[in-house]
């Protein structure tokens, strides 16, 4: 059987993959899917422990969690496409007009 | 009905009366704001002397009642009731002060009648009385306090009734920083007396003083007299704090006559007297009650010799009568020197209303060289006026002939400062005599030296203002025969009457050796105070009404001397170069430049302003919109956040 340590490592690994790409790829729908990246290499990590416990909460949590990337994605997208229609762009560094 | 409700009854009705007025006042005519003002005044007296009708018949012993209405402060082992006092000195001292303040409110519906500010003047005056009546029946020293503290705003309002004045704002300022000074001294000795008896209650403080065995806590008790008698300074205008009095005179004449010369000015004569058996266990501390007032009544008649203003000469007339009274208490007649407090009330009070009358009739003319001859034309006034200084100037058969010497009976007897306190008292009455009647000569006899132009429209003033004047001379003539002396085979009612009141404190003092047996017979005495009056008022008559330039003689050789006494020694100015003059430099170069300016504007207030905003201005900066460094704030924050659970748990 594979230890749960390779799972964690994993997630780790893609936990860590999203983030940098979250930080430093310009491209909003790049940057969107680090996201996602990010919240599965967690319910990756949820899911490895709910099987190595035998607890099912970890599974309840992940299907939150995929609930809410999904309506997440919808807003998300849908924002994303308003903001290609005005800008004609989507480079992230050309979005920064909430500030003081 | 009982004495409970009826004191409540005596207390509350000018208080409702400066509600009325106060809060509606100004939409009410004259008519009906005076008649709330006198009518509140009017009910008060009325249940003042329906109180003393049913004290007298109870036959009930002690004499003296304590009726608490409610718990008005309670903190640990301080305990404060609202509770009144009744014992036969409550009694004396609310029918004088009622019969007074309502002889005055009569008087002041006249006398205000063409002033602005009708409804604020009687507001201020129904709440001046309120709070007398509660510093004369408080039962405990707090709620003597809010009387205390309460009479001293009405008096600063009332002399800064006029307040566009300068002159008059500023008087009252000082009558309220000078008195504050006293009260100090008061709120200091109570907290003594608390401190020692556990007890701000007068029974309880009163009964345990009297228990103790004479020497016992002298210490404490000679500090807590003397520190109670400087409150009395301040309130009551002695020697060194005297000096607000005079400038009061800036208020309405009615208020220089009710709080200026016949109530509250004589506080501090009645908190002496109410504390007594403190006194009386601290020989040295009534020592210097006595040895102030004797000394203070000396020093202000002279002052009085020299002035010209009609109403600052009977300040600084009044200043040298509660001297008297003082004199009277310190030497440990008590009773002697409430009498005269009484008849003094209403022989200043008429003095005061008369010479109101005159300034009515001159148009606020009050500089006696421009009088002159005006009986011819203020047949009433002139009478009246002179009523009072015969009271005043101790002419026998006359109110104050009668108190003052028994004042000066007691001040012989007495072992403070013998005899010197009666001679200088004797002396006093003599200047008292002369500055009288020289006021008397200056304004109602001789020749007219009234300007042409406001010779014409002399009047006498309405039956409003007479009606007043009148009542009082005939007071000021009678309050005297309640008290026959005893050398006229009288039985001194009135001291007999207040001697369970004063009886511990005279037991206790009988022990010292405070009272000397008199050596000389009380007729005697009244032979010299008699002789002295007699030399007063001839030597007035002789120069103001037959040789007329004897004065400007005088006054020419003595230069020196009269110069002093004309600038009243020169105090106030000293007041001004030791006290006023510094604070205000300090006040102005260090407080308002450094402290004001510098610290509180520049520090504390744009200091903080600047600073928030220079943080801000640091802060701004994160808040860059761009979405990537939000999300490495974040990582950052959460990996720092997991470190330091790493740390705490390893």
């Amino acid at each position: 059987m594979v230890p749960l340590s390779h799972y964690l490592a994993l997630s780790v690994i893609l936990f860590v993959l999203g983030a940098a790409g979250f930080i430093f790829r310009r491209n909003i729908i790049t940057v969107f899917m680090c996201i996602e990246l990010m919240l599965n290499a967690v319910n990756l990590a949820f899911m490895a422990f709910s099987r190595f416990l035998g607890n099912l909460d970890g599974q309840i949590f992940v299907f939150f969690v995929i609930v809410v990337a999904a309506a997440e994605a919808a807003v998300g997208l849908a924002i994303i496409i308003a903001l290609h229609r005005n800008r004609a762009s989507l480079n992230i560094e050309d979005v920064d007009e909430m500030k003081m | 009905m009982n004495l409970e409700i009826l004191l409540l009854l005596m207390v509350l009705p000018p208080l409702a009366g400066a509600a009325l007025n106060g809060l509606l006042g100004r939409r009410f005519s004259q008519a009906t704001v005076s008649l709330i003002g006198c009518g509140g005044v009017g009910l008060s007296m009325v249940f003042a002397f329906l109180s003393a009708w049913v004290y007298s018949k109870s036959s009930t012993q002690p004499a003296a009642f304590t009726y608490p209405y409610f718990t008005w402060i309670q903190a640990g082992q301080l305990r404060a009731e609202y509770a009144l006092y009744y014992d036969r000195l409550t009694l004396i001292m609310t029918l004088t002060v009622t019969v007074v303040a309502f002889l005055i409110h009569l008087y002041s519906r006249g006398y205000m009648e063409h002033e602005g500010g009708y409804y604020r003047f009687f507001t201020y005056l129904n709440l001046f009385h309120f709070m007398m009546l509660t510093l004369v029946t408080a039962a405990n020293f707090p709620l003597m306090f809010v009387g205390w503290e309460g009479v001293g705003l009405c008096s600063y309002l009332l002399i800064g009734f006029y307040f566009r004045k300068k002159s008059a704002a500023d008087a009252g300022k000082k009558a309220f920083i000078v008195t504050r000074i006293g009260d100090a001294g008061f709120t200091v000795g109570v907290a003594l007396l608390f401190w020692t008896f556990h007890s701000l209650d007068f029974q309880t403080i009163f009964k345990r003083v009297a228990d103790l065995p004479q020497g016992e806590l002298e210490s404490v008790l000679t500090a807590a007299g003397l520190l109670l008698f400087l409150g009395a300074i301040g309130k009551s205008a002695q020697l060194p704090l005297y000096v607000w009095l005079p400038d009061a005179m800036e208020g309405p004449t009615p208020v220089s006559a009710l709080i200026h010369a016949a109530t509250m000015v004589t506080a501090g004569v009645y908190l002496v007297a109410r504390s007594s058996i403190i006194f009386a266990h601290a020989p040295s501390a009534l020592a210097v009650v006595g040895v102030v007032g004797c000394l203070t009544a000396f020093y202000a008649a002279t002052i009085a010799l020299t002035q010209n203003d009609l109403k600052r000469m009977l300040a600084y007339s009044t200043i040298s009568q509660l001297g008297y009274m003082f004199l009277g208490c310190g030497t440990g007649v008590f009773a002697a020197g409430i009498f005269h407090l009484m008849t003094h009330a209403f022989f200043k009070s008429l003095l005061f209303l008369a010479a109101g009358s005159v300034m009515h009739a001159m148009g606020g003319e009050l500089d006696m060289r421009k009088m002159g001859g005006l009986r011819h034309k203020l047949k009433i006034t002139h009478a009246t006026f002179l009523i009072a200084t015969l009271a005043i100037s101790g002419v026998p058969m006359f109110s104050g002939f009668f108190s003052k010497d028994e004042i000066l009976a007691g001040a012989y007897e007495s072992w403070v400062g013998r005899p010197w306190l009666y001679w200088l008292g004797a002396a006093t009455a003599g200047l008292t005599a002369f500055y009288m009647f020289r006021s008397v000569c200056l304004t109602f006899w001789g020749k007219s030296r009234v300007d042409p132009g406001t010779e014409h429209h002399l009047h006498e003033s309405g039956s409003k203002m007479t009606v007043p004047l009148i009542v009082l001379a005939f007071f000021s003539v009678v309050a005297g025969y309640v008290s026959w002396p005893r050398a006229w085979h009288g039985s001194e009612a009135f001291d007999r009457f207040l001697e369970p009141v004063f009886a511990p404190a005279t037991k206790a003092l009988l022990k010292t050796p405070y009272f000397h047996p008199v050596s000389l017979g009380p007729g005697a005495l009244m032979g010299f105070s008699i002789l002295a009056a007699a030399i007063g008022i001839g030597v007035a008559l002789w120069w103001y009404l037959k040789s007329t330039d004897i004065p400007d003689q005088v006054a020419e050789r003595y230069a020196d001397l009269y110069r002093i006494l004309t600038h009243k020694y020169y105090v106030d100015e000293f007041y001004n170069w030791l006290i006023v003059r510094p604070l205000c430099i300090v006040s102005d170069k260090f407080l308002w430049r450094v402290v004001d300016e510098g610290a509180i504007d520049n520090v504390m207030v744009n200091g903080t302003a600047e600073g928030t905003a220079s943080l801000g201005d640091v802060l701004r900066r994160i808040q860059s919109g761009n979405i990537p460094s939000y999300a490495t704030w974040v990582l950052l924050g959460a990996v720092l956040w997991l470190l330091y659970i790493f740390a705490a748990h390893s």
